[in-house]
């Protein structure tokens, strides 16, 4: 027995929540490169499913003359936003409660917001990684011309970083309301119809009016306008609901998103199964 | 490791207790789990909290972690009520949990080193490693572990912080003689370098073996607070005196064996009274009378 397990006769305060975040995105990351079903999952399923659709509509052409992969690249990009974020997080801790980690973090001191910058650190690294790949074989293996202008960049950048946080902090807060068992569940075959009602797989100003106006609620048709904006000609927003981008809305929306997320996550967050 | 033998170093220092409870109820839904407990834990002292399944152990340690509320009473754990208490509490208890909390792909050395960054104080990793007897597997993922390993690295990460007061709920379950006794050592260093330890158990020799004192848990309730020799005193004083008399084994159970012996050797003086012996209750027989498992010798309560 050595003499450093003596408690200490001062103690200064314990880390930061940021230094903790800090510390669980380092960790966090390096379980998810070592769980290779969540790597493929993660990094290959938004390429499949843009392989599928541009091969069955080959040849179509879309709002604004683009061909079928360019026009489906801005939904699939916003969708593989929303799993490596709300799917992938809302799982994850949902798991962790159910497994009694989050219990071990809650004795040790762990700040809940420490908790949430790891996954929100874990989420960002994975959809940058993410994204990069996904445009890399779009415009390599699917002829996609990727935009030149700075701009429609900087776009992509708010949209993807926007899309990711809120997608974190809702996937925090349905795991939060949730029991463990229901949320695993619940959340794909939500995502899955949230797809659908949002124009990933679909020409989104095709779809009927109502299932238009029930996607407008949720974060992923904004998402997927926002991608829109950044990778189909200007002229193609003259299809859009609205006649044009919209990217105040886009913002606004997924603030609000952020907003509702944060107060579900500050009141219902629970370290444990039972309350 | 001769330091367990002397005073903690901490008595002296502080005057107030690592632990204090007065009346603490638990309900879950309308069952009353704990019923009016008190409980009072020195500072540097090794306390077992000695009960059977569903006697409250568990529940009485979460509330005194600071992880489950309470129906009533006054709890007070490092000076703070652990309902309310802060980070910089939490960074003075340790608590063993029953997993390692980040996952079971890092190895023991990454776990480590992964929750040294929670605490102030931190345990180098090296030294903890040892402490624990884990500096082999130190490049193992926790997924290869052994039971006992896991267990120890559990009670590794609970003490990294250097804790003033350590709860262990039930550490040595699940471990071989082997695991156990190593573990037992682990302790009485801790004891030695002044933290406090407060223990659930159900195996009587653990209790025996580690703590100062040692309370006994039946229905919610503190039944006897004592330094393990001393458990059960006025039951201990009960001795049964047992003969074989016309082929027939006798009993007689009392707090008076001399005297009931002096009746039976007057009743035999040719010599040899057969089969005769005195005998008292032992640790387990004590704490079985105390908890109600059984009934006592002389059918008293408790």
């Amino acid at each position: 027995m050595t003499a450093v397990l003596t408690p200490p006769r001062t103690r200064p305060a314990p880390p930061s929540a940021a230094a903790i975040g800090l510390a669980r995105t380092g960790m966090e990351l390096r379980l998810f490169v070592r769980d290779p079903a969540q790597v493929v999952f993660s990094f290959a399923y938004p390429i499949v499913m843009l392989l599928i659709f541009a091969s069955v509509f080959e040849g179509e052409d879309r709002p604004g003359g683009v061909p079928f992969a360019q026009y489906f690249l801005a939904g699939i990009a916003a969708t593989g936003i929303m799993l490596t974020s709300f799917q992938a997080v809302g799982t994850a801790i949902a798991e962790e409660r159910d497994r009694g980690d989050l219990a071990r973090l809650q004795t040790l001191g762990t700040p809940a917001l420490g908790y949430f910058l790891g996954k929100a650190g874990q989420v960002l690294v994975t959809t940058v990684l993410q994204l990069a790949l996904l445009l890399t074989v779009a415009a390599t293996a699917f002829d996609v011309s990727l935009p030149t202008e700075p701009g429609r960049w900087l776009t992509f950048a708010w949209v993807a970083v926007g899309g990711a946080v809120a997608g974190t902090v809702l996937g925090i807060a349905v795991a939060s309301v949730g029991s463990s068992r229901s949320v695993g569940n619940g959340i794909s075959a939500f995502a899955v119809v949230l797809q659908f009602f949002s124009g990933v797989f679909f020409v989104f100003s095709e779809l009927p009016p109502w299932m238009q106006e029930v996607a407008a609620v949720f974060p992923l048709k904004w998402m997927v306008q926002g991608m829109r904006s950044v990778f189909l000609p200007d002229s193609a927003a003259a299809v859009e609901p609205a006649g044009s981008w919209e990217h105040g809305t886009t913002a606004l929306v997924l603030a609000a998103w952020v907003i509702i997320g944060l107060v579900v996550c500050a009141r219902a967050f629970r370290w444990r199964r039972t309350a | 490791m001769t330091a367990m033998q002397t005073a903690p170093a901490a008595a002296g220092v502080r005057d107030d207790d690592a632990v204090r409870v007065r009346g603490l109820v638990k309900r879950y839904g309308g069952r009353t789990v704990v019923d009016g407990l008190d409980l009072d834990v020195r500072r540097g002292e090794v306390f077992a909290l000695l009960g059977p399944n569903g006697a409250g152990k568990t529940t009485t340690v979460e509330v005194l972690e600071g992880v489950r509320t309470r129906d009533g009473g006054e709890v007070t754990v490092l000076g703070e009520d652990p309902a309310r208490a802060g980070r910089a509490w939490r960074d003075r208890t340790g608590v063993v949990g029953q997993t390692t909390g980040a996952g079971n792909a890092l190895t023991v050395r990454e776990t480590l080193d992964h929750f040294a960054r929670y605490h102030a104080t931190p345990v180098p990793t090296a030294e903890l490693l040892a402490d624990v007897a884990l500096a082999e597997s130190a490049g193992t993922r926790v997924s290869r572990l052994s039971g006992g390993q896991r267990r120890r690295l559990e009670v590794a990460l609970g003490i990294q912080g250097r804790p003033e007061l350590l709860f262990l709920d039930e550490p040595t379950t699940g471990m071989d003689p082997v695991a156990r006794r190593s573990f037992w050592g682990l302790v009485r260093g801790l004891r030695a370098a002044g933290t406090t330890v407060l223990l659930t158990t159900h195996y009587l020799d653990e209790a025996a073996e580690l703590a100062d004192r040692v309370g006994v848990l039946a229905a919610g309730r503190l039944v006897e607070v004592a330094p393990p020799a001393e458990l059960g005193a006025d039951l201990r004083r009960v001795a049964t005196v047992r003969w074989t008399e016309d082929g027939a084994v006798r009993e007689v159970v009392t707090r008076e064996p001399a005297a009931v012996l002096r009746d039976l050797l007057a009743a035999h003086p040719a010599g040899e009274v057969p089969g005769l012996t005195v005998t008292r209750p032992d640790l387990e027989e004590v704490y079985l009378s105390l908890v109600g498992a059984t009934a006592t010798p002389e059918g008293e309560p408790r």
